[in-house]
């Protein structure tokens, strides 16, 4: 048992403070250990959202010591103990209390999204045929948790506010697996430039940092699908057969 | 009167794990209004824990199987107290309702013929566990959510409920909260489908998240509906045991599926020591038939690290008790011992290998325990992980003994008898939540409306406020929830014996009267000390109804060991327990003899012995 200091932030979205608290934390104890244990002996009502405890559900993100972070797989001993440890909510989207924010408009965006459509099954009992091979970047991108870390540390999103022109790291993976699955027949190109902003996104790669699954998303599913906008959009041989008429 | 929005549906689904979605999203394809409302947000339900697979007799990598062998596997798992119905619909629905998921979007693992791959798992005889590396969960919510939220189902998400609602004797909605701002809120609905989970918050040591504190189970108590099984907890045989804080997180099976093995701190693989009559045909003899099995020869049996989970958690249970556990009062779970081995294509094993089949156990110990599994061996202990009883259905319909009042998943009973394989669970909800769903549907549809009383609205959000009245003054609600955990851990864990439980019995009367005292200070805005408050009642409840049937079962069997009655008795064979609220609020647990099996189903059961 050791002590620590925790300088955990309280309020909602009109107003709010840190508020230090001191515990004592066993070895191999994780931020949401901490937090709960202030909740469980001193504070009750301290608002914090999570789930699996386990890195599984991406519940319980927010920003410790400044870097965005699952509260429950960030091991205590991994942080400087000499000075208090802040826990502050994720800042893209609205505070509701405490640690808790708002992370509704990411399911809003979703549903703009044009979902799976697949073609034909390949075999009779509805199985498609499909190669180990050919599915495993499909299957780096379904890895995604939901906890948006990605879209909280996105200068479009955090700094710039673009919340209704862009749809955000997160999304651009989860568009990216619908893109890639073998099976899918949708088109969601035109959409992905025009409504979702994927032109907003300059490869700054501060979503593939803090992603707890080490999804790479700038490389492997933005820049693809920002390739393909422009091979389909911007080339100019298109432009020219679309303008004719003879491309759609 | 307290303000509250009231909203109308035909169908109100509480829960939005697999079954939950699964419900909400066939109760909408029969064209009924539906809502789903759930403590979490949308995806964070425990499904997205589940790891190794779901099991369906696909026959893709294995071409004997078939849902003759699935069932009879689950019935001799479940020990036959399942509702063998409910078995037999299981495994002949699940093929479908797996493929149908990959209609849907989700990616599994391949064969090479480009088929879904499938896994080895514990108690099933062929590889039968459709995955994906070890977040089988997360693809199977994930899939049905972003299908589900196309299917203009109203999703209400975190919001708690607290009571369902009657008119004359059918269920006729819920009241709840919703977390983010405190509003109460009244769904009208002319059947209800309860998919809210399991208990594991009653015990100390749980892979379950805060949210499982047997709401659903205790809902339906309430109206009147019946419960089954209750005594039957499992107890995972492979949860983490160090570092304290992730005691009880789990350690998908999936490990032993791909070869891993228990030692004890002799470094004797234990397991070989004790194999149950049932299962004496199907073990290996010794390490290299094992292993042969684990890479797919079809002339060798299993090892016995994949025997049933009750058994396996017996088994390191007694190691850690007779002096022979690790240092963290677990056992050893080897998987670094396959590397150098040959795989099924003949190519020697890796650290890459193992990370690649278990990417998500790879990272949980490296990041919680700072241990390379690829090198060194996990220490592993049981710990509470599911509940194989709860709300009595019919097999068909899902309806429970309430009018109206469905379930599914692992809030319903019957499936899985007094064990349940790994593997069978995601299975269960995608078949049982289609079929809560459509039969919800239909009722429903074919039932008149239902009408709205207010006063047992009121009623709900006055129990419910009681505790914010009371303030910061009253009981703290964590030190209770903990006491609580701490009788049933103690003293209704994996071994039981009737002194320690009916001294159980008397902590629940007296946890209850504490409950009774609970405060929490703050508002009702995202306040969890509030909400710890009220879901003590059914924390309560559902921990009484376990220790109640654990007593009255005096024998052994499946997922129950009583240690003053250790043999499995023929008699007790016969019945399943049930547990009813009498009119004086007082709980009743009796006998309910099992319904005899059709003879077609006997007749398997006898021939693949």
């Amino acid at each position: 048992m050791n002590s620590i200091q925790l300088r955990i932030w309280r309020g909602d979205d009109s107003s709010g403070q840190y508020h230090d608290y001191k515990t004592e934390v066993d070895d191999g104890m994780v931020v949401l250990d901490a937090v709960h244990k202030v909740q469980a002996e001193q504070a009750p009502d301290l608002a914090v959202r999570w789930n699996c405890k386990a890195g599984k559900c991406g519940s319980c993100s927010a920003e410790v010591n400044g870097m965005p972070r699952l509260m429950c797989m960030t091991r205590l001993n991994t942080l400087p103990t000499d000075a208090p440890i802040t826990i502050e909510p994720i800042r893209a989207f609205p505070r509701v209390r405490d640690l808790v924010t708002d992370v509704s408009w990411n399911f809003r965006k979703k549903l703009t999204i044009k979902p799976f459509t697949p073609r034909k099954p390949d075999f009779p009992d509805g199985e498609f045929k499909m190669q180990q091979e050919d599915i495993e970047r499909v299957q780096e991108h379904r890895k995604c948790i939901e906890c948006f870390l990605c879209q909280n540390v996105c200068h479009v999103l955090r700094d710039h506010h673009k919340h209704d022109e862009f749809i955000g790291p997160r999304l651009l993976v989860y568009s990216a697996a619908l893109e890639l699955h073998p099976a899918d027949t949708a088109d969601r190109l035109k959409s992905l430039k025009d409504e979702h902003g994927a032109g907003y996104c300059n490869i700054t790669k501060c979503c593939t940092v803090v992603c707890p699954e080490h999804i790479k998303i700038t490389d492997n599913a933005i820049i693809p699908l920002k390739e393909r906008i422009v091979d389909e959009y911007y080339d100019p041989l298109k432009v020219v057969l679309r303008v004719l008429g003879v491309r759609r | 009167m307290t303000d509250y929005q009231l909203h109308e549906h035909d169908v109100l689904v509480i829960g939005a794990g697999g079954a939950g979605l699964r419900a909400a999203i066939e109760a909408s394809a029969m064209g009924v209004k539906v809502a789903c409302v759930c403590k979490s947000l949308l995806g964070k339900a425990h499904t997205v824990m589940a790891e190794g697979g779901m099991a369906a007799a696909l026959a893709n990598v294995d071409d004997r199987d078939n849902w003759m062998v699935h069932f009879t596997d689950t019935m001799r798992g479940g020990q036959y107290l399942n509702n063998w119905r409910m078995a037999e619909l299981h495994a002949k629905e699940a093929p479908a309702r797996v493929r149908e998921l990959e209609q849907w979007g989700a990616v599994f693992d391949r064969t090479k013929q480009g088929r879904i791959l499938q896994r080895n798992f514990g108690g099933h005889r062929y590889p039968r566990l459709a995955h994906v590396g070890d977040r089988t969960g997360l693809e199977m919510i994930r899939t049905l959510q972003d299908h589900g939220i196309h299917r203009g189902i109203d999703f209400f998400m975190e919001c708690t409920t607290i009571e369902l609602l009657t008119d004359g004797g059918r269920v006729a909605g819920a009241v709840g909260y919703d977390r983010e701002r405190g509003q109460f809120h009244a769904w009208l609905a002319r059947a209800v489908v309860i998919a809210t989970g399991g208990v594991g918050k009653a015990f100390k040591i749980t892979s379950n998240s805060w949210e499982y504190t047997g709401d659903g189970q205790s809902l339906a108590y309430r109206v009147g509906a019946d419960l089954m099984d209750m005594e039957f907890v499992q107890f995972h045989p492979t949860g983490m045991v160090w570092p304290p804080s992730v005691r009880g997180i789990l350690v998908t099976e999936g490990v032993r599926g791909e070869g891993g093995r228990l030692l004890n701190n002799a470094g004797k693989r234990f397991m070989f020591d004790d194999i149950p009559d049932l299962y004496k045909n199907q073990v290996a003899k010794d390490v290299e038939e094992g292993w042969r099995y684990v890479i797919g020869d079809k002339n060798a049996n299993r090892p016995p690290e994949l025997l049933t989970r009750d058994h396996v958690a017996r088994c390191i249970n007694r190691e850690v008790k007779e002096g022979r556990g690790s240092p963290h009062g677990g056992v050893f779970l080897d998987i670094a011992w396959i590397k150098g081995r040959q795989d099924a294509n003949g190519k020697a094993i890796d650290s890459h290998y193992i990370e690649r089949k278990l990417p998500s156990m790879y990272h949980q110990f490296k990041q919680l325990a700072d241990i390379d599994i690829t090198a060194v061996a996990m220490e592993v202990g049981p710990t509470t992980h599911y509940i194989m009883g709860g709300i009595k259905v019919d097999g068909d319909s899902q309806m429970s003994t309430t009018p109206g009042l469905f379930a599914a998943g692992e809030a319903a009973a019957g499936l899985h008898g007094a064990n349940r394989l790994g593997g069978n669970s995601l299975s269960d909800l995608i078949v049982f939540g289609k079929r809560a769903g459509e039969y919800a549907a239909k009722f429903a549809r074919d039932k008149g409306a239902v009408t709205l009383d207010q006063n047992q609205v009121q009623s709900a959000i006055r129990k419910a406020l009681a505790p914010l009245e009371r303030g910061a003054s009253g009981e703290n609600p964590y030190q209770v929830m903990y006491d609580l955990q701490a009788t049933m851990q103690d003293l209704v864990g994996i071994v039981r014996v009737e002194s320690e439980m009916a001294r159980a019995i008397e902590e629940i009367a007296k946890l209850r009267k504490r409950a009774a005292g609970v405060g929490s200070g703050g508002d009702r805005t995202y306040n969890p000390g509030w909400h710890t408050c009220v879901d003590l009642e059914n924390l309560l409840t559902v921990a009484e109804s376990i220790a109640r049937c654990a007593i009255e079962r005096k024998e052994s069997r499946g997922a129950q060991f009583r240690e003053d009655y250790p043999a499995k008795d023929a008699e007790w064979g016969k019945y399943n327990l049930v547990t009813r609220r009498n009119a004086d609020g007082s709980m009743k647990v009796e006998k309910a003899a099992l319904t005899p099996m059709r003879d077609d189903l006997k007749k398997l059961v006898e021939e693949y012995k």
